[in-house]
C-alpha cells in the first residue's frame, strides 16, 4: 500500500554530510571522570536535589524528584560520589549556568538492581505506564524534551494517527538514523507501547528516503511485529521534512492548527528515540540515562556514540580526535537548528543529538553567512523557502523598523525558526536573529505590561481598600452612635434615670428642711425646737420689715 | 574558554545579489547582441556611458552617505539599471541623454530613497521617464532595422554620431529616422488608416511586431524564461502581464480587427517583453506576494493596453511600471498568503 503524501511550502534541499558518521557502528563512549547533571533538561520546572555533597549514588537512583505538573526525576547516570550541587556551565544558547549535580564516578557502575524482569506493557494500564515513564525520566528526544508522560496522555481526546518521527532532516546528525539501523525492533515496540497508551488507531514511522538502510531495518521490524496497523512511508530528503509540523503536513496533509498543538488534529508525533526509550523504560525498567550522539565537524573520527547524559562535552570531543584548543565554535543539534555553546565543558543532556565541532583550523558547515550583510532587495527567495508560508521579508522589514504590532499581522509567532529563509538570503541578511529579536522584544513588552498591569492593580486595590476602610470605619461608628442613641432613647432607663433624679431631688429637698438630728426627738426637746423656731420666725419677720425699703431703693438706683 | 556563538542558521546557501545581477546580466546578452544586429552599435555605446555615468553617480552618493564603497559598487545593481535604461534609448541617442537618464535613476530614484532595497520605484523606468517628458525629440529619433547597416555606418561613425551629433556621408539623424511600428499604427489610425492597410504598407513590419523589434523580443522571452527556470525571478509577474495585456487585446481585436492591433503585435512590440521579464520584474519595487505579483502583474498589462491605445504616448510600459510600483505595498498588505496552522477562509 502507498500512501498519498503530500508537499509542504518551500523547504531548502542541503548537502547531507552523513556518510562519514554512519559508517562505523555505535559505540559507548567513554566514563566520564565527572558527570554533570543539570537539575532541568526539558521544557517545564527542574527537578529538587534528593542527594546532598558526599553521598555516594548508584547507577540509575534517581538524585533530584520531579517538582510541578511538567517535570521528571533526575537519574544518576554512573555511580559515584556527590561531590558538588551548584551552578555549571550547561548546553544552553544564552550562556547562562545552571543549577547542577556533578558526580565524581568510580568507575564501577554499579546499580543496585541485580535482576532484571522483563514486564510486558499489556500487564498495565496507561496510567500505570505513564507513572512509569515519569520515573524513568522519559522525555522527547528529538527537540525541546516535553515530558513523554504528558505528550503520551490523549486527555480523553481521540489519537487517530501517532507519527514516529524517523526524518531526521538536518544534515551532518545521523543519531536517529543509526538507532533506526541498530535498534529498530526494541524502536518499534516502543511505538506499539505508545499507541497503546494513546488508544491511536494507526501508526505511521515517517523516514526521509535517503535512509536506505534505517527504512531496510524498520521495515523488517514491522513485519517480524506482526501488527497490521503501523505503516513504514518514506518522505523526500527536503529540509525541513523532518520538523512536526511538516511531517504532519506531509504525511496527512493537515496542518496543525496555529498556537495549537497536534493532538488537536487527532495526532500525536514522536521521536524514534523516545520510543526506544520507552520500551526499555517499560519492559526493562531502565531509566533515561544515555543516548545516541552524533560527534562531527573537525574531528578525526566522524561517528555516533552511546553518551551518558552528563557527560562533559569537552570529554566527547577529545574522545573523537578533536583538538580542544583550536575549538571556534561547538554547535549542538545541526548546522540550520544547532545553537553554538559557550562553554565545551557543558554536559550533553537528553536532548542533545549531535556535537558539531569546528575548529579554527577548519570551519566545518561552509560556506558559512558573509559578514556584513547587503540591504534586503526584497527578492523574495526566503519567501519561496518558508516551509510555513510567511513573508520573511515583510518579518525582517517591520522587525528593523520595530513596529512589533505590524510584525504579528504578519504572524511572526507562526515561524519555526528552521532558518530556511536566511539560508537562501543573497543578501546574507540574519534573519532568524532579526525575529528571535523582535519575538524575545515582545515577549519582554507582555511581561512588563503583566508587570504594569499587576502593579496598576495592586495600587487602585490598594485604593479601593483604603477607601472601604474608611467606609467601614465611618459605618462601624455611626452605627455604634446609632446604637448608644437608641439606648438612650428607651423608656424604662428614662424612667430609671428620672426616679434616680426624683429620688435625689427628694432626697436634698428632705434633708435641707429636716436635719437628721431632728428625728426621733423628746418632748422637751422639740418643745424647745419649737420655741427656737419661733423665735426664728419673729425676726425673720421683724429683719424683713427693715429691709424692706432699702432693697427698694436699690432696686430703683 | 571563547567559543563564538553566532546564532543559527549555521550554514548559507552560495548565493548573493552580484550572483542574481549578475544572472540577469546574462539573460540580458542575447536580446543585446540582437540589438546590435538589427540596429548598430549605438545600444553597446550608450550600455558603456550609462554604466560609466551610473557608477560615478553611485560612488558619489556611497561617499556621501558614508557607505562602504566596494560592496555596493560591486553588486551589479548599477549595471542592471544601466542596460535596462540603454535599451529604452534611440541607438543613436547623444551621450548627455543616457547620462542625464543615469543621474536620476541612481541620485534621485535610487540614493534619496535610501539606496539599494529602499527605492520605491524603478530606478530605470524613472530615468526613462524623465527623458521621455523632457527631451521628446531626441527619445523619438528611432531608426528603422537594418537601417545603419545598409548605409554602412560602423562603430567609429557611430560613436562619432552619438558625442557630437554628426553622421557620415552628410546625413542627418532627422533624415534617417522614422515611427516605430507601434508610433505608425497609432498616428494612422488617427487618420483613418486601418491596421491592415498600416502593416501592408509600410517595411517596418514583420511576422508580430515590428522587424528586427520582434527579434529582440524573442530573444528577451528567451532569457526571462531562463531567469525563471534559475530561480532569479518567479513565473508570477511576467505571465500575469502577458496574459492580461494578450486577453485584453484580444477582446478588441476580435471585436474590431481594422482599428485594433493584434495581441501578438502587442506582445512584441515596444517594450512589452523587457518590461515583463526584466523591468516589472524588479524585484525591489514590485510587489512581493505571489498573488500580489499577479495582481501587479495584470494591472501592468491592462496599463500598457491602456497607454498605448487612449494615452498620448505610443508605448505605455514605463508609465504602467511606475504607477503599479505606487500600489505595491498596498497590494502586498492585502494579498498575504495563508500562513501554515491558519484557517483556510
Amino acid at each position: 500500500m502507498t500512501r498519498r503524501l503530500f508537499d509542504f511550502h518551500g523547504g531548502v534541499n542541503l548537502t547531507q554530510y552523513k556518510k562519514f558518521s554512519t559508517s562505523k557502528p555505535v559505540m559507548p563512549a567513554r566514563l566520564p571522570k565527572k558527570l554533570i547533571l543539570p537539575l532541568q533538561q526539558n521544557i517545564g520546572e527542574p527537578a529538587e536535589p534528593l542527594v546532598s555533597i558526599g553521598d555516594k549514588v548508584h547507577k540509575g537512583q534517581i538524585i533530584a524528584k520531579p517538582s510541578g505538573s511538567v517535570s521528571v526525576p533526575v537519574h544518576a547516570t554512573s555511580s559515584g560520589t556527590v561531590i558538588d550541587i551548584g551552578l555549571h556551565s550547561v548546553a544552553q544558547a544564552s550562556g547562562i549556568k545552571a543549577p547542577c549535580i556533578i558526580i565524581e564516578t568510580d568507575g564501577l557502575d554499579q546499580e543496585r538492581r541485580k535482576g532484571r524482569r522483563f514486564i510486558d506493557y499489556k500487564d498495565l494500564s496507561p496510567v500505570e505506564l505513564r507513572k512509569k515513564l515519569l520515573y524513568a525520566g522519559i522525555v522527547g528526544m528529538g527537540g525541546a524534551g516535553f515530558p513523554s508522560f504528558i505528550k503520551l496522555d490523549p486527555k480523553e481526546k481521540e489519537v487517530a494517527t501517532l507519527i514516529l518521527n524517523g526524518a531526521e532532516c538536518e544534515p551532518y546528525i545521523t543519531c536517529d538514523d543509526m538507532l533506526m539501523r541498530e535498534q529498530a525492533v526494541e524502536i518499534i515496540e516502543g511505538l506499539i507501547i505508545m499507541r497503546y497508551m494513546l488508544n491511536a488507531k494507526q501508526c505511521i514511522v515517517g523516514i526521509e528516503n535517503k535512509k536506505k538502510t534505517a527504512l531496510a531495518s524498520i521495515k523488517q521490524a514491522v513485519a517480524n511485529a506482526g501488527v497490521d496497523y503501523i505503516e513504514v512511508v518514506e518522505v523526500p530528503t527536503v529540509y525541513p521534512a523532518g520538523g512536526e509540523k511538516q511531517l504532519i503536513q506531509v504525511l496527512t496533509g493537515k496542518e496543525v492548527p496555529s498556537q495549537g498543538l497536534p493532538l488537536d488534529i487527532g495526532i500525536v508525533c514522536q521521536n524514534v528515540g523516545t520510543a526506544y526509550a520507552v520500551c526499555r523504560a517499560i519492559e526493562h525498567g531502565e531509566p533515561l540515562i544515555s543516548r545516541y550522539v552524533t560527534v562531527a565537524g573537525s574531528v578525526a573520527k566522524t561517528r555516533n556514540l552511546e553518551v551518558r547524559i552528563g557527560t562533559p562535552i569537552s570529554d566527547i570531543i577529545e574522545e573523537c580526535g578533536g583538538n580542544r584548543r583550536t575549538l571556534s565554535r561547538v554547535i549542538i543539534g545541526g548546522p540550520m537548528m544547532g545553537f553554538a555553546i559557550h562553554d565545551d565543558q557543558a554536559p550533553v543532556i537528553k536532548t542533545t543529538n549531535c556535537i558539531l565541532v569546528n575548529s579554527v583550523v577548519s570551519d566545518v558547515p561552509l560556506p558559512s553567512r558573509d559578514k556584513l550583510a547587503m540591504p534586503c532587495i526584497r527578492c523574495g527567495a526566503c519567501a519561496q523557502a518558508c516551509p510555513v508560508d510567511l513573508l520573511p521579508q515583510q518579518l525582517y522589514w517591520y522587525a528593523r523598523s520595530k513596529e512589533f504590532d505590524k510584525i504579528q499581522d504578519y504572524n511572526l509567532f507562526d515561524c519555526i525558526e528552521c532558518g530556511c529563509c536566511d539560508y537562501v538570503c543573497p543578501s546574507h541578511i540574519p534573519l532568524v536573529h532579526y525575529y528571535r529579536y523582535a519575538k524575545s522584544e515582545i515577549w519582554m513588552q507582555e511581561r512588563e505590561k503583566q508587570l504594569s498591569d499587576l502593579s496598576r492593580q495592586r495600587h487602585e486595590f490598594r485604593l479601593a481598600r483604603l477607601e472601604r476602610d474608611k467606609q467601614e470605619r465611618a459605618a462601624r461608628h455611626k452605627k455604634k452612635r446609632a446604637k448608644v442613641e437608641k439606648d438612650t432613647g428607651t423608656d424604662d432607663k428614662k424612667a430609671a434615670i428620672e426616679a434616680a433624679m426624683a429620688r435625689v431631688r427628694d432626697k436634698q429637698k428632705h434633708s435641707q428642711g429636716a436635719p437628721k438630728n431632728i428625728n426621733n426627738l423628746t418632748a422637751e426637746q422639740q418643745r424647745e425646737i419649737d420655741e427656737v423656731e419661733a423665735r426664728r420666725a419673729k425676726r425673720n419677720e421683724l429683719s424683713k420689715k427693715i429691709k424692706t425699703p432699702n432693697s427698694d431703693d436699690s432696686k430703683t438706683q | 574558554m571563547f567559543l563564538s556563538t553566532p546564532t543559527s542558521p549555521h550554514i548559507h546557501a552560495h548565493t548573493s545579489i552580484t550572483m542574481v545581477m549578475m544572472r540577469v546580466l546574462l539573460a540580458l546578452i542575447p536580446a543585446i547582441i540582437a540589438y546590435i544586429w538589427f540596429f548598430g552599435w549605438g545600444l553597446a555605446i550608450n550600455i558603456v556611458i550609462a554604466i560609466a555615468v551610473g557608477l560615478s553617480c553611485e560612488a558619489g552618493m556611497l561617499k556621501l552617505r558614508q557607505r562602504p564603497l566596494k560592496p555596493f559598487l560591486t553588486d551589479g545593481s548599477v549595471i542592471v539599471t544601466a542596460i535596462l535604461l540603454a535599451f529604452c534609448l534611440p541607438s543613436l541617442a547623444p551621450w548627455w541623454l543616457a547620462s542625464i537618464g543615469m543621474f536620476f535613476a541612481v541620485v534621485v530614484a535610487k540614493h534619496l530613497y535610501g539606496g539599494l532595497g529602499y527605492n520605491p520605484f524603478n530606478p530605470a523606468m524613472v530615468g526613462y521617464v524623465v527623458l521621455l517628458i523632457s527631451f521628446p525629440r531626441e527619445m523619438t529619433s528611432w531608426l528603422p532595422p537594418n537601417l545603419l547597416n545598409d548605409l554602412n555606418v560602423g562603430f567609429v561613425n557611430t560613436l562619432i554620431a552619438i558625442f557630437t551629433g554628426v553622421l557620415p556621408y552628410e546625413l542627418t539623424i532627422d533624415a534617417i529616422t522614422s515611427a516605430t511600428p507601434l508610433d505608425t499604427i497609432k498616428t494612422n489610425l488617427g487618420l483613418s488608416i486601418t491596421v491592415g492597410e498600416s502593416i501592408n504598407s509600410s517595411a517596418l513590419f514583420g511576422d508580430f511586431g515590428g522587424i528586427g523589434w520582434e527579434w529582440i523580443g524573442n530573444w528577451i522571452f528567451l532569457g526571462g524564461v531562463w531567469l525563471i527556470y534559475k530561480k532569479i525571478i518567479s513565473w508570477h509577474i511576467p505571465i500575469s502581464m502577458l496574459a492580461s495585456l494578450f486577453i485584453i487585446s484580444l477582446l478588441f481585436y476580435l471585436g474590431d480587427p481594422d482599428h485594433n492591433s493584434s495581441p501578438m503585435f502587442h506582445m512584441f512590440s515596444g517594450a512589452t517583453m523587457l518590461g515583463a521579464f526584466f523591468i516589472a520584474t524588479d524585484p525591489v519595487s514590485a510587489s512581493t506576494t505571489p498573488k500580489g505579483k499577479i495582481i501587479f502583474g495584470a494591472g501592468i498589462g491592462a496599463l500598457i493596453y491602456i497607454i498605448r491605445v487612449w494615452g498620448g504616448y505610443p508605448d505605455g510600459v514605463a508609465f504602467a511600471v511606475l504607477l503599479m510600483n505606487m500600489a505595491a505595498p498596498t497590494i502586498d498588505y492585502y494579498t498575504q498568503p495563508r500562513v501554515y496552522g491558519h484557517s483556510k477562509d
